[in-house]
């Protein structure tokens, strides 16, 4: 396995989002530094056996986020003003996103989801 | 590049005694994944021996990389290959004898690729098929269906009965045998997760109808299923795209096809809480689909 991805059928997220974690992870822990080739779309669909439209999803989704950047006939490539923090404070905002929904469909106000948080600050 | 789908049907029916395959449109691209689900006896085999211009169609037409089926057929299956369940092999005769069987027959035959696949796939040249286990003959089958090279491989239920271990290896070889990008391949299986891992097209078979035909991102996208507590007993919106609802007290659970992120506001207004979002297998979506429309035969029945 020349990528070593591995992925889990317990968990519930689509594959596309395990095959963008992976990617994302790479580049994070410095792996994968910019301006880093990706393998092409097919490449790496048949490297970890996955279909072609699943992985061109997670790139497309990898580019919307500005992890990589995409060009006609070149490929795909890790971007090079990739501000990690960046990066990652989305995902934060968007579990922060899931979080509050949530509270507000089990009623639970605002200062106490607040404390909750805190207390995993600290 | 303008090449010919790999497959296209259009509006293929045809009649048996007992069933009636009505109106098929089933295409792709070159290059792509088509898995056929569906129940036993919803029409894939059917369409599959269609495609391969076994049979031909009361009415609609049936083209293969171009080529008109059943009309062209030996020109076409010089470039299908087609690996069944059923497939015959000579019992007494070894692996090695229907290598060199087939290779007399296709000019296309890739004796290094072969040799590469007989080591990948631990088979044996020299066993004869009356001594192989059921995966190690559809292994192969499916080694005498690759080593062609055809530009369109045909699976009718490749996975079936087969162990863990064997049905990786072969779902390995299809994916492996699309590095040639114009290679395509046709697929049915009842292991909607060997469906849901390697397709890039699925379409769903029923009574003889194509109930969906989407590209797989789109259509696993769209199911949901919503779970809601609804404490003041509300009715719940009239909406067309719910496709089942189980409720007991106030515990509602309503699972719905064409899903988008405004429709758990539409229940938080009727009244109800949304606790949870989750998305479907391919295989709840398989049963939903089938349950649903095993409902709406009753209904029609009825009225």
């Amino acid at each position: 396995m020349k990528y070593g991805f591995v992925f889990s059928q317990t968990d519930s997220s689509p594959m596309y989002q395990q095959i963008m974690e992976q990617i994302k992870q790479r580049i994070a822990v410095g792996d994968w530094p910019p301006n880093t080739p990706l393998p092409s779309i097919r490449e790496l669909a048949i490297e970890i056996k996955v279909s072609v439209i699943t992985v061109k999803r997670a790139y497309l989704e990898l580019e919307r986020e500005g992890a990589i950047i995409t060009q006609q006939g070149k490929g795909s490539r890790v971007n090079d003003t990739i501000d990690l923090k960046v990066l990652q404070k989305a995902e934060f905002l968007q579990h922060l996103e899931q979080a509050g929904r949530l509270a507000k469909s089990l009623d639970i106000p605002g200062d106490e989801v607040w404390l909750m948080l805190k207390r995993y600050m600290e | 590049m303008d090449l010919p789908l790999a497959v296209q049907c259009e509006g293929i029916t045809k009649r048996y005694k007992h069933f009636t395959l009505q109106n098929v449109d089933l295409s792709f691209e070159q290059g792509t994944v088509m898995g056929l689900v569906g129940p036993n006896g919803a029409g894939k085999s059917t369409i599959m021996r269609m495609v391969m211009g076994l049979i031909g169609p009361d009415s609609g037409s049936v083209k293969v990389l171009g080529h008109a089926m059943p009309k062209d057929q030996i020109a076409a299956k010089r470039h299908i290959g087609f690996v069944a369940e059923d497939m015959r092999l000579y019992e007494g005769e070894t692996i090695a004898f229907h290598m060199d069987f087939i290779r007399s027959i296709f000019d296309t035959w890739d004796g290094d690729y072969a040799k590469v696949l007989l080591r990948r796939l631990d088979l044996n040249e020299n066993q004869k098929v009356k001594g192989l286990s059921h995966g190690q003959r559809v292994k192969a089958t499916l080694l005498l269906a690759l080593a062609r090279r055809p530009g369109l491989l045909v699976f009718d239920e490749p996975t079936t009965g087969l162990d863990p271990v064997v049905r990786r290896e072969v779902l390995d070889e299809m994916m492996n045998a699309l590095a040639d990008e114009t290679r395509s391949v046709l697929f049915s299986s009842h292991n909607t997760l060997d469906v849901e891992q390697i397709s890039d097209y699925i379409t769903f078979i029923y009574g003889g109808r194509v109930v969906e035909s989407l590209n797989k991102e789109e259509f696993i996208d769209g199911w949901r299923r919503l779970r809601l507590v609804n404490p003041n007993n509300a009715p719940l919106p009239a909406l067309a795209n719910i496709r089942d609802v189980q409720q007991s007290g106030q515990i509602v659970t309503v699972t719905v096809t064409g899903y988008d992120d405004s429709l758990p506001a539409v229940f938080s207004q009727a009244g109800m809480t949304v606790t949870a979002v989750e998305r479907l297998t391919l295989e709840e979506i398989f049963l939903s689909i089938v349950l649903f429309a095993k409902a709406n035969a009753k209904m029609e029945l009825a009225a």
